[in-house]
Formats: structure tokens, sequence, C-alpha cells
């Protein structure tokens, strides 16, 4: 059986969640050029949110009931947790050296994980989460689950509505001009600080929604999932060129699309069985992202990268 | 709040949280705090956070019960024992330091630990240095006993060294003779995580399986830490495997056989004493229904001698996972305790008391609550029970005991 769809598909969901999660360091990046490296465990909390709304609800409640309230319940979580970072870590750095806010983002990785992973009930290891009952689907001969299903249509509409708010509402043009010219978008009458709090907000909500589909997906949360799943994050960002929302979600996919077909065939090739497979996924992925910064520096859809390193 | 308090602030605290974690290996020396009675402490190393930590945790608190029992029932005379326990985190680097640590602690006469293979490799040499009995409750790797060489020349390197639990060569060989002959599986796709521990089961295990005449229809590792197995599922199913054997922690596994099963494959996944786990139910749920794992001894629960102790460890509301390694953690404490009790007479501890004790240690015999406890030269267990299990209705169910020889 010619496995080639199957292992497409297996790329192309794991690199949607890879983009939502990256959407969060590039609009944060756009704006003020912090890599924000808590942005993994915003993602972690906001699946940790969506759980505990769904053990809060009644054992009985229907999932189609469920889901949409686990949704708000993981983006309220993730977007305080994003808020109070940029309030409460990042704002008072913002006129500091760079690495001021960017060790500051490590440590707040860390704190973050350890807080879940101390005080969220039975979190020490996987919290089993609930699973969206239909599934799965076959097209042709490849098979999709019914995680998938919610992480593709998330990422689409996510994508969608993120696409027309940044060029058409009032705020998405204030936060362009503020990705241009922070100084001059300030004189300009743009009130810089409130553009700050919404990109925070917007990856803090596109966060969640991946954190949700991880819950779907692979059936459980982890106070670590953050940590691997926002390193890979970054890297799409990075491959599709951060600062560039739409290369994100690019970003994402190609590093989902590498990484499968690493560990699918790169074993087969004569005289590769020793470097293909699982182990080896993230190593072909970076070597990846190595090419394609030797080649478009910028990353896949980036631009103006002189003025912002 | 300026900048530059800020800072401040963060690098005080910064400051603060690196000495707490410092004093963590440093504090409670010990000391006697009964005036007549003479402290020892039997240190324990495993994972008690993160990764593994549910078996980890089972180990501590096995250790934990043993010691109360020595000391309520005054086991050694003008003795009470203490319990200090380190976390590995699985990383071998600390158990290392753990290690360093609690040979500087001088009231530490034995230590029970650790529980993964890769960390017992960075310990061994820093306990044999200072003649500090080491006994593992879980260590199944055969190296850490019977030296590099084991499958051609046996020689022991570290003499402090002990383990209650029986080695790999035994376990991956009973397993594949299981899923051989009992199973009648032909075609297994094995999957190892690249550790110690994972990569040499898996390695055994294909060895034996090959040798009964079953065929491997592939081979992949992954990296602990891993979510995403979909790709290597697909590749498992698309092989016509009728069974998937994982060396590794049950950390990973519990992940990869949903994805497996989700992925439409009805292959059931089999694998070592690491995944021997409740944890392993719980979260794959329904998709670990049929699995099945190997694990050491015979199963706790149906020893008559261990009842007491479940019903402690359920008692304490004590976390972590004793099925696994619970008793046999029990079993080490209790050698140690004997051991002690052999050199330390009215609470006067010999100069040479780790010395005496290594070699006490060597000589110790009796019946365990998870089976007879004895060592061979090698510091091997001379108990080689192994036992089966398969997941039953949500639970493990044991399927066959029995004994493996290598040979």
């Amino acid at each position: 059986m010619n496995t080639l769809p199957q292992q497409l598909a297996n790329g192309l969901f794991l690199g949607s969640m890879y983009g939502l999660i990256a959407i969060g360091y590039t609009m944060v990046y756009g704006i003020v050029q912090l890599i924000n490296f808590a942005h993994g465990e915003i993602f972690m909390t906001g699946g940790f949110g969506a759980l505990s709304v769904y053990i809060w609800l009644p054992g009985n409640t229907s999932m189609w009931l469920a889901l949409p309230l686990m949704l708000a319940g993981g983006a309220v979580v993730a977007v305080l947790v994003a808020v109070g970072a940029e309030r409460f870590a990042y704002r008072p750095l913002r006129g500091a050296p760079r690495l001021a806010p960017l060790i500051t983002a490590i440590g707040l990785s860390l704190a973050l994980q350890q807080a879940v992973f101390n005080w969220y009930p039975d979190a020490k290891t996987d919290r089993v989460f609930p699973q969206l009952p239909f599934g799965p689907y076959h097209i042709g001969s490849v098979r999709i689950q019914s995680g998938d299903i919610f992480l593709v249509v998330a990422a689409i509409l996510c994508m969608t509505a993120l696409a027309f708010f940044v060029r058409l509402s009032r705020t998405g043009r204030a936060m362009q001009a503020t990705a241009q010219d922070p100084d001059t978008a300030q004189l300009m009458g743009i009130d810089t600080n409130r553009i700050i709090v919404i990109a925070f907000a917007i990856g803090g909500l596109f966060a969640a929604v991946a954190g949700v589909a991880y819950g779907l997906k692979y059936g459980s949360v982890k106070y670590d999932m953050g940590f691997q799943a926002g390193l890979k994050a970054f890297t799409a960002a990075v491959l599709g060129g951060i600062g560039n929302i739409y290369g994100a979600m690019l970003g994402g996919l190609v590093l989902g699309v590498a990484e499968a077909m690493a560990t699918a065939y790169i074993a087969d090739i004569p005289g590769m069985e020793q470097l293909g497979g699982q182990g080896w996924a993230s190593v072909w992925a970076f070597v990846l992202l190595i090419l394609v910064l030797l080649f478009r520096p910028q990353g896949l859809l980036g631009e103006r990268v002189a003025d912002r390193a | 709040m300026r900048p530059r308090s800020l800072i401040a602030i963060t690098a005080a605290l910064a400051a603060g949280a690196l000495t707490l974690t410092a004093c963590g290996s440093r504090d409670d020396k010990g000391g006697s705090d009964d005036k007549e009675n003479t402290t020892v402490v039997i240190g324990v190393d495993a994972p008690l956070t993160g990764q593994n930590s549910a078996t980890g945790l089972g180990i501590q608190y096995g250790v934990q019960i043993a010691v109360d029992d020595a000391n309520k029932k005054k086991t050694v005379p003008g003795v009470t024992f203490k319990v200090k326990a380190l976390d590995d985190k699985a990383i071998p680097a600390t158990g290392q330091q753990n290690a360093t640590a609690l040979v500087a602690n001088k009231d530490v006469l034995g230590v029970v630990g650790p529980l993964n293979s890769g960390v017992a490799t960075q310990m061994q040499q820093v306990f044999d240095t200072a003649n500090l009995v080491e006994i593992s409750p879980s260590n199944t790797a055969p190296e850490l006993t019977q030296g590099k060489d084991w499958q051609t020349k046996k020689s022991r390197p570290y003499k402090s060294y002990f383990r209650t639990a029986t080695t790999d060569a035994l376990q991956g060989g009973f397993a594949a003779q299981y899923a051989h002959d009992t199973l009648k599986k032909k075609k297994v796709y094995v999957v190892d995580d690249k550790q110690t521990y994972g990569a040499g089961l898996a390695k055994l295990f294909t060895s034996s399986f090959k040798k009964l005449g079953g065929k491997i229809a592939g081979t992949d590792h992954v990296n602990t830490g891993d979510k995403d197995f979909s790709t290597l599922v697909t590749k498992v199913k698309n092989s016509g495997a009728d069974m998937l054997y994982y060396g590794g922690q049950y950390d990973e596994s519990q992940i990869l056989t949903k994805q497996l099963k989700d992925a439409g494959a009805k292959i059931p996944l089999f694998g070592g004493d690491g995944m021997f786990s409740d944890t392993y139910i719980k979260t794959a749920g329904k998709t670990s229904e049929g699995d099945l794992s190997t694990s050491v001894g015979v199963p706790v629960d149906t020893i008559p001698a261990a009842k007491e102790f479940i019903a402690a460890y359920k008692a304490k509301k004590y976390p972590g996972d004793y099925g696994t390694y619970g008793g046999y953690s029990y079993d080490a404490a209790t050698a140690i305790i004997k051991a002690v009790g052999e050199v330390v007479k009215d609470g006067k501890v010999p100069d040479d008391a780790r010395q005496q004790i290594v070699d006490q240690v060597q000589k110790v015999k009796f019946e365990g609550i998870a089976g007879p406890v004895a060592f061979d030269e090698y510091g091997d267990t001379t108990n080689k029970q192994l036992t089966v299990y398969q997941v039953k209705d949500g639970k493990w169910k044991a399927v066959k005991s029995g004994t493996y020889d290598a040979g």
C-alpha cells in the first residue's frame, strides 16, 4: 500500500499545530522584537485551562457543548497568562538590553512549567484529555482522526480570521504600523502599549486553540508538553520568516511535512538506514532550517530582516 | 517599577532559587535526635519528578515503609533508620551528583536506587570508590553486574553494586518466548528509546525472537519526550507486523499505543518492566487493552508477605506506583538494614562500616516480600522469576510467571 498520502496528512496535521503556536512567536516578535520563549508554556496552560473546564462540567455533558466551553476556558487562561507575562515580566524591561527580556522569558517558561507541575492536581504525569466522540474517517487510503479534523478546521478558521483582522480592522492596521516603526506609530496617535498587549493576547488565543487540539489529538496533556512543541513552533516561525504571520503557518506546515517525510522515508534510502526514523526527525527538520536560512536568511516569506536584527 | 530594580529583584530571586536547589542535596545531616540511638541513613536515588516519576516514587516509598517497619520492630537495636531521597530526574549526570552527595554524608550506610540503568552507569563508580553499598530494585541492563562483555566473558565491574531485579537478558528472552510460543506472533516491529535500558531490551528481544524463528518487520527509535508518533505508527501498520515491541518507559509507550490503535493497527504493544505501571493504563485508556508487559518477579499482590506492605502503602496514601518495584525496593532496603544489623552493634558504627556492609549484603539471604533475596557472585539476584502481564478490563493481569534460561 502506498503510504505517501497518509504520511503527508500526518505531516500536515502536525504542521498545523506548529503553525498555530508559531503565530504567537511571530506576532510578538514582529511588534516588539522579543522572542517569547515562554510561549510554549502559554500553549500548555491553554491545554490545562480547557481540561479544568471539562473537569468542572457535569460528567454527562456532550462533547459538542463541552468543546466550545473548553476552548473558551483554555483561551481565557492562556490569554491571561500571556497578557500577564507582558505586563509584569516584559513591559518593565521594554527599554532594557535585548538579553534581559530573553532571559526573563526563559525563566518565565521554567516558572510556568513548575507551577503547573506542582499545583495542578495530578499533573506530575500525563493528564487524560477528553476525546471527540466521532471518527476516524477514511478518504481514500488516508485515515483521519477526529482530533486532526478539529486541528485543521481550527487552523484554517484562525488564520483566515487573523488575516482579515490584521488587514481590515483599525486595530490590525495599527499593529502593522507599530511593527513597521513603533516610534512613528506612537507619534501618529497609536497607543503602542495597547497594540503590544493585543499581540500577546492573540498569540495566547492561538496557543490555547493549539493546546486544545493537542489534547484532542494525543489524548493527554502534560506540564512539559510546551517545551518541545514550543521549540518546534519557534523553528517554524523562523523557517517561515519571523515577523510574518503567513510565514509562521507556512513554516509550520513545511516543518511538519519535513519531519514526517524524514521519519517515513529516509531510512529506506540505501546507506541511510541509521540516519532515518523517528529518532532523527528533528535532526532533518533542523537541516532543512539551516538550508533555508543559508539561501534565504529572511526565511521563506520573511522580509526586512536588516532593520530588525 | 524601574527596569533596573526589576533586574535586581530577578537576579536576587534567581540567586535565591539556585541556593535553595543546592540546599536540597546538602541539608539534613542526619544527626541523632534520639539520645540513645544512632541514626543510620539509607539513601534513595530515583526520578521523583518528571519523567518516570510514578515508578520512581514507588521506590522512594517502598524504602520508606521498610525503614518504618525496621524502626517499629527495632530490627537493629540502638539504631534509628532514616530515609534520604534524592531526585535524579532520570538524568545520568544528576544521578552522579546525588551519588557524590550521598557518599559525602557520613550517616549514609547504604543506597537504594536508581531506577534507570543509564543513570546507574554514572553512579556505580562513585559508590564503589567509597565502598558504599548500592542496591537497585529495577536496573535490568546486564552489563551493570556482568561487565561490558557479559555475553562472552562475565566479570563483575563493581563490588558494591547489587540488584534485586532480574536482567534484560532474561526479560527480553522471556518476552520473545511468550510472543512466539504463546501468542503465535510471526512478525514484530521493534521500537526503542535509545536509552541504555530501552535499547538494550529491544536488542535482546530482537535476537531471541529471531532465534525462535520469528521475523522482524522493521525497527525504529524514538526520542524520550516525543509526543507525535503518527508517522511511525503508519509505518508499523503498513509493515504488516502483528505486534509492536517497545523498549523504553511508559512516558512514551502510553502515547505510542494510543496513536497506534487510533491509526487502525489492531496489534498489541509489548514492552518491558519500564512500562509496567498503572499510569500507562490510565493515560492510554481503552487503547491499552490487550497490551503486554514483562516485569521482574511475581506479582506483588499475589505474595502473602506483601499484603502488609500494600496495606501500609495505601493507608499512608503515598504517591506513585508500588506495583512495579515497590516490593523490590522494600527488599533492597531490608537487605541493607539486615547488613547494618550485622555490622552496627549497640549503636556503635565501626570506622569501616561501609566496607563491612558491602560484605554483609553479599552474604544476605532471607525471604523478602517479593520473593527470596540473595545475591550471586556478580551481585545479581538469585531470584530469576519473571511475569508477563496483559491489560484486561483496564488492569494489569498476570498471564504467565516463570523463569527463563538465557542458555
